[in-house]
């Protein structure tokens, strides 16, 4: 749980991906209503950064993106988030993640012929 | 400080493409500074690395360092006990510490991970500007703090050339013609002699004519 976005970098994000994740939302607050003045517009031009390392490698820019909304919009989250699984779900699992359940099965069928 | 810019992800790709295990060193000094190869910079290469050879579907093991500088030998000598435990360097500091690694590691391949710019200055977050060329004889007191050699594009020392217009340089637009800047600097210090004391040539024997340079202090060693 982060405090703020602003406290979000790109290392972070990029192991969010490591870490098997297919896609990733930032949700920030609005833009202008930053409690630490421009945490939320620094979250948007590092989530851009992530966007252009995703594309450079081919994972896709399409599996991150920042939302901003305030605490009081619970339905906008909700309608977000919908959105964005739904997003995900058609690109369906990251290429980490096909990877590694290939790598899976080569090794099981390894072990199955020895 | 010394500047520089990240390579393209696809080359440090193509780099490290015979490699199972790496080690990704940055530098706390200029690169960090500049954005380029401090702590963050190896962690968010690393990631990126690691995921985009694992995509590819043969991972790669990566070591994440980050040392005081690369251009000190005592900020090396801590990484000898393991270096050779992986079969490459990639390193984000400038040309200088990644060749001072490559002169203590000799058995190990150093690859860059950056493109190495130029002695300069931040002129806003995300914007550097060249300021020193290094050249080995400074006459900043007679041109107003105001480098000819670094920032007139023809390094000429006697006032601006034909392509001078309106305060800019011929060679770009963006580019501010430097004796412009340099007379308008001394008017407004008051110190237009200075102009015409000016060496009548510049001796570039202590700039790079005479091959790599070296600076002995007799009373330090």
């Amino acid at each position: 749980m982060l405090p703020c976005t602003g406290r979000i970098d790109e290392s972070l994000l990029l192991k969010a991906f490591e870490n098997g994740a297919d896609g990733v939302m930032v949700i920030g607050c609005l833009e202008g209503d930053c409690h630490y003045v421009n945490g939320n517009i620094r979250a948007r031009s590092r989530v851009k950064r992530v966007y252009s390392i995703l594309e450079q490698i081919r994972i896709g820019p399409d599996r991150i993106r920042m939302y901003n909304l305030s605490a009081g919009e619970g339905a906008k989250f909700a309608a977000f988030t919908n959105e964005f699984v739904s997003q995900i779900e058609n690109l369906g699992p990251s290429p980490i993640n096909v990877a590694r359940k290939q790598a899976a099965r080569e090794s099981a069928q390894e072990v199955q012929a020895t | 400080m010394i500047t520089g810019t990240p390579k393209p992800i696809e080359e440090i790709l193509e780099m490290i493409e015979p490699y199972d295990n790496i080690i990704v060193a940055g530098c706390f000094g200029c690169v960090t500074v500049c954005r380029v190869g401090g702590d963050k910079e190896v962690q968010v290469l690393s990631s990126t690395l690691r995921l985009a050879r694992e995509a590819s579907g043969r991972k790669i093991e990566i070591k994440e360092i980050c040392l005081e500088r690369q251009c000190d030998p005592e900020y090396l000598e801590p990484m000898r006990p393991y270096v050779e435990d992986y079969q490459a360097v990639l390193s984000i500091a400038c040309g200088a510490g990644i060749q001072f690694m490559a002169e203590k590691f000799m058995k190990t391949p150093l690859l860059p991970g950056i493109n190495t710019g130029f002695l300069g200055v931040t002129e806003r977050q995300g914007e550097w500007a060249e300021r020193c060329q290094g050249c080995g004889d400074c006459v900043l007191h007679l041109t107003g703090g105001i480098c000819p050699v670094t920032r007139c594009a023809k390094s000429i020392f006697h006032g601006p050339c034909g392509g001078s217009v309106n305060g800019t340089c011929e060679v770009a637009k963006d580019i501010k013609c430097g004796w412009q800047l340099i007379i308008d600097r001394l008017k407004s210090l008051d110190q237009m002699e200075n102009y015409g004391k000016l060496k009548p040539y510049k001796g570039w024997d202590a700039s790079r004519d005479g091959g790599p340079r070296r600076i002995l202090r007799e009373d330090m060693i």
